[in-house]
């Protein structure tokens, strides 16, 4: 079973996708911000990290470059999930190594065939 | 006295003179020879035999009328701080040299206005000169006589005098080429003889005044019994008090333009300065020369009978009194009176005689084809001539002439023919319309009355030894009698001539300049020297021409007359000065009138303008262009100032649109980051109803329970959309005033009670304390409109406070005039670099990191704009514990 870990801080947003991804046999873990994923995932190592940019304390650039410095997370892929959609910012998460960029709002079920794509 | 006696005293006196030259001209830079004492001593040369001798006679024979002579120049000397130093600062830039010199480049370096000013000044002062050596040889005659002589048997002394003094203004006055150069020598000579002549004067004062008589008022009592004191001792009537006016503006006006006063005043001033020591040194030493001529007259007229010539009462009643030691000083001061007028006068007038009628008129042609030595050689000789030629002149004068007449009337026609140059000089120096024409027409118009009404019956009667000329007019015509011309008869003849010629030379003047225009030359000179002030700094550039010149030209024409050496050393400091390339070919105005300048000292003004047009091809500048080059020229000087007033404005205002752009594009980006965080807002509530939307659409199996959560999940973002776009619409009426307060007396504790109310829920969740001691206050305000700062106001002190710890105080404190509330928190306070910005609209601090809906950028920003409409304040305080502090100001 593959394990996601969702960063958002919006609590309606990550409902939907814990409960869709759950529905779709992964296993779902949560953090509101930045600074939570970085302590989950000192003991977690989930596949794949769904993860948003503008958040409170330490934003999802931010927590990319440090996943990129924890050795173990080699094989972890991330998903920038994010309303901001310029260009640049595009770019910039790319350029940090996430695996896929995918902006707000996106659709939920292009979302699990893209994680599924992804994950194969 | 014996004769040899005498003449071995002059020869001494003669080679003490020659050695002061000779140690001042050794000693050129002393401060002995350099000072303002010295030079107000050298204008002393105004002290001839006239004054020395003369005034006693007019003394003795008229009484108080001899001191008009000397309240012309008294009246002047204050005057020369204004019009002297003019003269002076032009005649140092020009170069001048002379009288003449000036007036003809005043009046576009006119050569024939040099030569009619040279030969007016020749008619007047040659016979003035004759004078002089008469006194010499008259004085000479008494010493070794012991009596006034009947018949003059010592010309062959004069002559001799008059050779060595010839001899010592040659050897002194050209010991350069160029006639600007001090003449150090000189100068020193002519002071120690103004102090000689004063001292021996006072003293020949003193000792008829008290030792032959028993003081002033001896002299008076004894003189008011015999002699005609009502006369003597009175001012005049109506009619004497013109006399007594016109003479004082004859000697005032020869003070300036007697060829020895201007050499001395003007050509040798070293610093201007020494102006403002002569103005009250030089009048106190014409008083002292006068105190005792009228007891020393009156002693005479006592002492004597009427035959005697009252002129030589100073060495007549020493030698009466068998004090011939006494008698030998007078003569001595005498001579030295003699020596200074005659060497100075000859040396100014050798100088005009030479650079403005004999070089230019007759050796032009000559000097150019030959080399500086040879031409430096000529030119001194030419002057060397000129001097003998002057003396010589005035000796034959003496001989054939002036034995007849008395210093003093002598005195006075040279003095009126000297005058008619006034209105051309003085009106020149400040009407620039005076024309050359004009000029040349008022000085012969002048010069010919002065002639007919006062020279000829003069010469007349020493000639035909009658008086019919003078008593019925040519042919008998009354009009025309010299003396009452045009039936004007209270004048006395020096008057009368003096106002005639005056009067239609003045005339002439203005009328002929009035008339026409001078040509562009003219145009350019009188400018420059009308407005001296605004040209001197410019120097060279004042000069307007046009045309064709090669520099190397022009350096030859230098060459001849400077030399190689100097021509480089000129030529190469003017191009450094200019930044002009060394190898420029073509010259420009500015070289132009460098070199005319350079050859001026040199040549004179005519020559050195002939000389340097002869190698340039000139074109006509017409005359409105030469006011436009001056005009311009003028206003570079001011024009620079002006740029240089308008650059600093541009800088300024330079600076000042950086930081205006700055600030824009700073405003710009945080719009720019507004609207992301605007359409993030937007699209975060929209994400979570999508998704939400699609889940409920897609799974027709979930959970009931779980299905009401989503579905309220969609209904609680759908209101949270409404209310950002509500407030991005409030904020937008607010910026643009559509949005009008109304106002209705409100109890503030009321409005934060209610604004706490609507807080309460959050403060409950945090788990913090909120603390309100408002005081009841009426106040008129938009109730809805402060409820909603404040709530704003609590929302954001809540949102940076601490769970449970947090603290936040609200009360209020009152002035006369307005109402204060504050809210204080103990949160993270706000970070200096906010503190400018944080009633910005679209403003959201870095920091904040938080997407709350109010925390869209807008909160604060409306909250200022409600206040501000309220007519009140807000303000964010720093305080001294942490945390932030807001002031609301509100008008009671």
């Amino acid at each position: 079973m593959k394990k996601i870990l969702i960063v958002d801080d919006e609590p309606n947003i990550v409902m939907s996708l814990e409960y869709t991804l759950k529905k779709n046999k992964f296993e779902v873990y949560i953090a509101r911000d930045g600074g939570e994923a970085l302590e989950l995932l000192k003991t977690k190592t989930p596949d794949l990290v769904l993860l948003d940019i503008m958040m409170p304390q330490v934003d999802g650039y931010e927590t990319l470059k440090r996943i990129r410095l924890e050795e173990k997370l080699n094989n972890t892929k991330v998903v920038f999930l994010s309303a901001k959609n310029k260009a640049s910012d595009i770019e910039k998460g790319l350029a940090l190594g996430a695996a896929k960029y995918i902006t707000k709002p996106f659709s939920i079920k292009k979302i699990v065939s893209d994680i599924n794509e992804l994950l194969d | 006295m014996s004769n040899y006696i005498l003449i071995c005293i002059i020869i001494c006196y003669l080679v003490m003179l020659f050695l002061i030259a000779f140690w001042a001209e050794k000693n050129a830079t002393s401060k002995w020879v350099n000072n303002p004492v010295v030079y107000t001593l050298s204008l002393g040369v105004f002290c001839s035999a006239w004054t020395y001798y003369g005034s006693i006679g007019v003394a003795a024979d008229e009484g108080a009328s001899f001191l008009s002579t000397y309240l012309g120049p008294v009246i002047a000397a204050p005057l020369w701080i204004v019009v002297l130093r003019k003269i002076m600062r032009i005649s140092k830039h020009q170069k001048i040299s002379s009288i003449a010199d000036f007036m003809a480049l005043r009046y576009g370096n006119n050569r024939f206005i040099g030569a009619l000013v040279t030969i007016t000044c020749l008619i007047a002062i040659v016979p003035y000169i004759s004078l002089q050596l008469k006194a010499v040889s008259e004085t000479f005659e008494i010493l070794s006589l012991g009596a006034v002589p009947q018949k003059t048997s010592f010309q062959w002394i004069t002559f001799y005098v008059a050779v060595l003094l010839a001899i010592f203004a040659a050897f002194f006055g050209t010991q350069t080429t160029d006639t600007t150069d001090k003449h150090i020598g000189i100068v020193a000579t002519v002071a120690f003889e103004s102090i000689l002549k004063l001292v021996f004067f006072l003293v020949v004062g003193v000792y008829v005044t008290y030792f032959l008589f028993d003081g002033t008022s001896d002299i008076y009592n004894q003189f008011s019994k015999v002699g005609n004191i009502e006369k003597l001792s009175t001012f005049p009537d109506i009619y004497g008090g013109f006399n007594w006016f016109y003479m004082i503006v004859i000697s005032f006006v020869a003070v300036f333009l007697l060829p020895r006063q201007f050499q001395m005043m003007v050509v040798e001033n070293d610093r201007e300065r020494y102006l403002k020591y002569a103005i009250w040194m030089f009048p106190l030493y014409l008083l002292l020369f006068n105190i005792f001529v009228i007891f020393i007259a009156w002693g005479g007229n006592l002492s004597f009978e009427d035959f005697v010539n009252p002129e030589y009462y100073t060495l007549l009643l020493p030698i009466k009194n068998g004090n011939k030691v006494l008698s030998l000083l007078v003569f001595l001061g005498g001579f030295s009176a003699v020596i200074s007028m005659v060497v100075v006068a000859t040396l100014a007038l050798a100088t005009m005689l030479s650079n403005n009628i004999i070089i230019p008129y007759g050796y032009l042609d000559y000097f150019r084809e030959r080399g500086t030595e040879k031409n430096n050689k000529l030119i001194k000789n030419i002057r060397r001539f000129s001097i003998f030629m002057l003396i010589m002149g005035a000796y034959v004068f003496y001989i054939n002439f002036s034995r007849e007449l008395s210093l003093f009337s002598i005195g006075y026609i040279s003095f009126v023919l000297i005058a008619q140059l006034a209105p051309s000089f003085f009106i020149g120096l400040y009407w620039n319309r005076g024309a050359a024409r004009g000029a040349i027409a008022g000085i012969i118009v002048g010069v010919f009355i002065t002639c007919y009404s006062l020279v000829l019956p003069f010469t007349l009667e020493a000639i035909l030894h009658n008086s019919n000329f003078t008593d019925f007019g040519p042919f008998g015509i009354k009009l025309l009698k010299p003396h009452e011309l045009f039936g004007l008869d209270f004048l006395n003849p020096i008057s009368h001539a003096f106002f005639w010629s005056m009067f239609f030379n003045l005339i002439t003047y203005l009328s002929m300049s009035l008339i026409g225009k001078g040509n562009y030359r003219e145009r350019n000179y009188a400018e420059m020297f009308v407005r001296s002030q605004n040209y001197g700094h410019l120097q060279e550039g004042a000069y307007v021409w046009r045309g064709v010149a090669y520099i190397s030209d022009i350096k030859k024409i230098l060459e001849r007359f400077l030399g190689n050496r100097k021509t480089e050393e000129v030529l190469d400091s003017f191009f450094v000065k200019y930044n002009i390339p060394k190898d420029a070919v073509m010259a420009d105005a500015k070289l132009i009138n460098f070199s005319e300048r350079l050859l001026t000292g040199s040549l004179g003004s005519a020559s050195a303008k002939i000389l340097i047009s002869s190698v340039v091809k000139e074109e006509p500048v017409s005359l409105p262009e030469v006011l436009q080059i001056l005009e311009e020229s003028k206003e570079t000087i001011s024009r620079n100032k002006f740029l240089r007033e308008k650059s600093d404005q541009l800088t300024k205002l330079t600076a000042e649109l950086k930081s205006a752009n700055e600030e824009l594009i700073f405003q710009d980006k945080q719009k720019d980051e507004f609207l992301d965080t605007v359409a993030h807002e937007l699209k975060t509530p929209i994400t979570a109803i999508k998704a939400s939307a699609e889940i409920v659409l897609d799974d027709e199996e979930m959970p009931d329970a779980i299905r009401a959560q989503f579905l309220n999940n969609i209904v609680e973002d759908s209101e949270r959309l409404s209310r950002l776009i509500h407030n991005i619409l409030d904020i937008e009426k607010l910026a643009s005033g559509r949005e009008k307060v109304e106002k209705a007396d409100t109890d503030i504790a009321h409005v934060i009670d209610e604004a706490v109310h609507l807080v309460m829920g959050e403060v409950l969740l945090k788990k913090i304390t909120i603390n309100n001691r408002v005081d009841s206050q009426v106040i008129s305000v938009d109730e809805d409109r402060i409820v909603q700062v404040f709530t704003n106001l609590l929302s954001n002190a809540i949102k940076f406070v601490e769970e449970s710890t947090g603290k936040i105080d609200i009360f209020s404190e009152h002035t006369s005039e307005h109402l204060i509330i504050c809210v204080i928190d103990n949160g993270k306070g706000i970070p200096d670099e906010d503190f400018n910005y944080i009633f910005d609209k679209f403003y959201q601090s870095k920091h904040q990191n938080t997407k709350k809906p109010q925390g869209s950028g807008f909160g604060l920003a409306i909250c200022k704009h409600i206040v501000e409409s309220h007519g009140g304040t807000i303000k964010a305080i720093k305080p001294i514990e942490k945390g932030a502090k807001f002031v609301v100001k509100l008008p009671k």
